[in-house]
């Protein structure tokens, strides 16, 4: 098995509304990407590109829409797509093609242009129920979070603002990142807590907005790094993804087995057999405040129902022992679904190479995880890098 | 990288550069439908949706009721076997009050909708769905509720010829 | 380390399915596929794959409604958004890490679903530049069909000859949805519709499902199989703007086609393929492609498929399924469809058009109007 490591990573600013189309945001974090591993296009021997539903961007087969923006041009390019997972998962595939043998620099690039869609992205989400069980109650994207977080509250417990401290802890954090769309240096839990009521017990607070945006990681082999004498790198130590039944309304929502079970996959390959102690910091998928909690338990870095003690306790504050989302993450730095890969892989990337400036972890850092999470609650990818 | 990087590409639009159309749009609208085959087990599911009942089928090999009925076990990987009725009576496994519609469009009086496990299919199986004839402060996990169906000649073959889940009335359970 | 097919499971491909829904269609599949590889896919399996593009299914993330029927609740799984035979590229990369030793490869079309097809192509066109003209999307086959006559002075009675080679042969595919007595005047003489392409020249949609088991060698000998070898894989993307491509050379295949040969040390493919399966969604893409993919000379495709070449008795069998114009367009299946087609025909399993003497086969696809996508797959037994 070939060793792959990631030696560049660039992103957009994330907004609810940018100029550029698609293919444009495309090329914008994919020259940052490049250009920060000292590599051109000619140097690239394969593409993978991560995208989430077509309908936002306004294209069918996305993919092909976006190939020349993402510098797939006449060079073998894949489009790989499991909902929010790929915010992760896209660097997984990335992985297989160096791993394999197959390539020596892949690009990854993701991206999302949310405000084509109108008059709002959130109809989108009507054409992801099952059309004979769900369509026809009308269901809104938040409902089944809702339902989710609601499940895991009573099962555990857990008061609303211990939850309501992630959103706090998390757009605080991104403050310091360049292209964050709703950092806010004085936000505090009552601010959650008295902000409007989506769906009980989903707050206006709670949720991270949609955006426009794209980003872009370079992957390369171990005898390439060391050919060229790349510096700032981190390796790929473990990877792992997993799906759940479709049956949504069949599984107990209060704990992640998918996530879990990616986790578990990406630990072995990594040698990793205690988490909580052989992990410096994570970057979970929080789209919401209580998911991040909910991951960090899938992750094994918290016991069932721990995350929000965890949390309460400041552990997982940027200079806590266990820093979790230091890049702000989506509730932070915006969530355009696919291209969140900016604060799940680039975010480790930067930490691990120690290049997040102001949001760099104060404590020496040298493992890091980073998962996604996506379809109908039902999908897990997992990233574990090391510095 | 942070710390080397300059510039951090976009251009930020407002919502009303969007709608005031002061930046170039070009519009279309997808003529994209579909009508789904809707297959062996949900035709059956729907067809006794408008009889009034719940089916579900079985798995003779992990000796589950599924429901969703289907035609094959994720578990075991096999066809499942048998037909059988369930109760239209059930419990709350998880709930929400929603003041959002389907396009996210606030709403005053709120839906309260969630996921009903139902008696005599296995453990947590069920479906999504309303909740009618109670609060929203009388909602609660672990209630015990049963369907209320539109009276025969309204349904259609639909989720929705159930009106809503309530509460159980003296002498059900 | 090399990867093989060690089992094929595929349904009928047929113009509707309407006893079934896609679930109940993708779960013949792989029962089908599992049973041909003597395997569990609850225990034997680490890793499955679906191709699939959200509009051709009408769902915003088809991915949730893919694993309970495959066996793959809570296994690693994904969507691949491209052909069948760049799942199969992607398994064929998992495999060669050495993380994963059997993994399922998944391409379905229920065309039938969509109401409106002609519209969700269209909606693959580029929004600024192409949408706005409101022409039909195939047009765009339309105008490349054209460019490769003119540049290759290919004469028309050539595609009406691939039209008429591909339905005769689906006659011996049972599996197969157009299968027909076609005369080269037929083809000749039916309504034009984008010239120069007449209706024949177009194949018809078609529901059906694939489903491919891959093993490493290891594997498929602790599974006492006898795979069919995966030489080699490639997949390339030409331009997806109209405006910027070269109308008359399929560059996506024969990128895909080097990358593909490379990797299966192929060196003169015109004399090592002993059977092909290649795409004919549109009848003039059967000799873009066979000219792409070096099996013929830049001209000499539309010579030789008039003197026979092509045939099931010719010097290189095309399409002896059927292809596309034969079996019927199923969307992201075609290439999963060409690579079951050729691993049969290895496997001297083809039934009644199974040829005499193949050891090393090609199944190439195209991700079809807009794109300029493809995939080569070359497949060998034995060595």
């Amino acid at each position: 098995m070939t060793k792959v490591g990631v030696i560049g990573a660039g992103m957009t600013l994330f907004r609810r509304r940018l100029e550029e189309t698609g293919k444009e945001l495309c090329f914008e974090a994919t020259k940052m990407a490049l250009d920060s591993a000292g590599l051109t296009r000619g140097d690239v021997d394969m593409v993978v590109c991560g995208t989430a539903p077509d309908a936002f961007d306004g294209v069918a087969m996305k993919g092909e829409y976006l190939l020349d923006g993402s510098g797939g041009y006449r060079k073998p390019y894949t489009r790989v797509f499991t909902g929010g997972g790929t915010g992760v998962f896209s660097t997984i595939a990335g992985w297989w093609h160096v791993a394999s043998g197959l390539a020596d620099v892949v690009l990854v690039v993701n991206e999302e242009k949310m405000s084509s869609c109108q008059p709002h992205p959130q109809s989108v989400f009507a054409h992801i129920w099952d059309p004979i069980l769900d369509r026809p109650l009308k269901p809104n994207l938040v409902w089944i979070f809702a339902m989710e977080m609601n499940r895991y509250m009573t099962v555990y417990g857990v008061k609303k603002e211990d939850i309501a401290r992630v959103a706090v802890k998390n757009k605080r954090n991104a403050v310091g990142h360049p292209c964050a769309q709703l950092a806010d240096p004085n936000i505090t839990v009552d601010d959650v807590l008295n902000s409007e009521v989506m769906a009980w017990p989903v707050q206006r607070l709670d949720i991270s907005p949609p955006s426009d945006g794209a980003s872009a990681v370079v992957l390369a082999s171990e005898d390439f790094i060391r050919k060229r004498r790349i510096k700032d790198r981190a390796w790929i130590s473990g990877v792992g993804w997993c799906i759940d039944s479709t049956m949504w309304t069949d599984r107990d929502l209060v704990f992640p087995e998918y996530v879990a079970r990616a986790a578990k996959h990406a630990y072995k390959m990594a040698k990793i057999d205690e988490p909580r102690r052989q992990i410096d910091f994570a970057e979970p998928y929080d789209p919401f405040d209580y998911k991040e909690l909910h991951h960090l338990e899938g992750l094994l870095l918290a016991d069932k129902g721990e995350a929000p003690i965890l949390t309460r306790e400041g552990v997982t504050e940027r200079d806590g022992k266990m820093p979790v989302c230091p890049s702000g993450g989506l509730l932070g730095v915006g969530n355009p679904i696919a291209a969140t890969m900016g604060m799940k892989i680039g975010e480790l990337f930067w930490q691990l190479t120690g290049q997040a400036g102001k949001r760099q972890i104060p404590h020496e850092v040298h493992t890091g995880v980073s998962q996604a999470w996506g379809d109908l609650m039902q999908y897990g990818s997992v990233v574990v890098m090391r510095g | 990288m942070t710390a080397r990087i300059s510039r951090w590409p976009g251009v930020e639009l407002s919502a009303a550069d969007l709608n005031e159309r002061k930046v170039t749009q070009t519009r279309f609208r997808p003529d994209a439908k579909y009508a789904w085959s809707a297959g062996e087990a949900m035709s059956r599911f729907l067809a006794e949706l408008q009889n009034g009942r719940l089916i579900a089928r079985s798995c003779r090999r992990c000796e589950r009721i599924l429901f969703p009925p289907r035609m094959f076990c994720e578990e075991c990987f096999r066809p499942t076997d048998e037909w059988i009725f369930i109760q239209d009576t059930g419990t709350i496994e998880t709930f929400s009050v929603s003041y959002l519609d389907t396009d996210a469009k606030r709403i005053a009086e709120p839906i309260l909708v969630g996921v009903v496990s139902l008696d005599g299919a296995s453990p947590k199986m069920g479906m999504m769905h309303f909740f009618g004839e109670m609060t929203k402060d009388e909602i609660r996990i672990g209630m015990r509720v049963k369907a209320e169906w539109r009276p025969p000649r309204e349904r259609q073959g639909s989720v929705l010829d159930i009106r809503y889940f309530r509460p159980l009335r003296k002498g059900e359970q | 380390m090399r990867v093989g097919i060690i089992g094929v499971g595929m349904t009928a491909f047929r113009p509707s399915t309407p006893e079934y829904n896609w679930k109940e269609l993708m779960f013949e599949a792989a029962s089908r596929a599992y049973a041909d590889a003597e395997i569990n896919p609850r225990e034997d399996v680490d890793s499955f794959l679906t191709c699939a593009e959200d509009y051709y299914e009408g769902f915003g993330i088809f991915d949730e409604f893919v694993p309970d029927q495959l066996g793959a609740a809570l296994r690693p799984t994904c969507t691949v958004s491209g052909d069948g035979l760049q799942g199969l590229a992607n398994a064929y990369m998992q495999i060669q890490t050495g993380l994963i030793d059997v993994a399922v490869v998944e391409a379905h079309s229920k065309a039938s679903d969509i109401v409106t097809l002609d519209g969700v192509i269209e909606h693959a066109l580029d929004p600024i530049w192409n949408k706005p003209l409101g022409a039909h999307p195939f047009v765009v086959a339309g105008l490349e069909a054209d460019a490769y006559l003119r540049v290759t002075r290919t004469s028309p009675k050539a595609l009406a000859m691939v039209v008429a080679k591909n339905h005769g042969n689906a006659l011996k595919n049972p599996l197969a949805a157009y299968g027909a007595a076609v005369e080269v005047e037929d083809a000749m003489r039916s309504p034009e519709r984008f010239a120069p392409l007449r209706a024949l020249d177009i194949s018809n949609p078609a529901d059906g499902c694939v489903v491919l088991v891959l093993a490493s060698e290891r594997a498929a000998k602790k599974l006492h199989s006898n795979p069919v070898w995966i030489r080699g894989v490639g997949w390339a993307s030409d331009s997806p703007s109209l405006e910027t491509r070269d109308w008359s050379d399929a560059a996506y295949a024969r990128i895909a086609a080097e990358m593909a040969y490379r990797l299966a040390k192929v060196r003169r493919p015109a004399t090592e393929i002993d059977v092909a399966e290649i795409d004919d969604r549109f009848s003039y893409k059967e000799l873009q492609h066979l000219e792409s993919l070096g099996l013929a000379k830049k001209g000499d495709a539309g010579k030789r498929v008039m003197r026979g070449d092509y045939g099931a008795e010719g010097r290189l069998p095309v399409n002896v399924s059927g292809g596309s114009l034969g079996c019927g367009n199923v969307f992201e299946a075609t290439g999963l469809h060409r690579a079951a087609e050729v691993a049969l025909q290895l496997r001297g399993d083809a039934g009644v058009r199974q040829l005499d003497r193949v050891r090393t086969g090609v199944a190439q696809s195209w991700r079809f109007i807009p794109s300029a996508t493809g995939a080569v797959a070359v497949l060998g037994v034995g060595g």
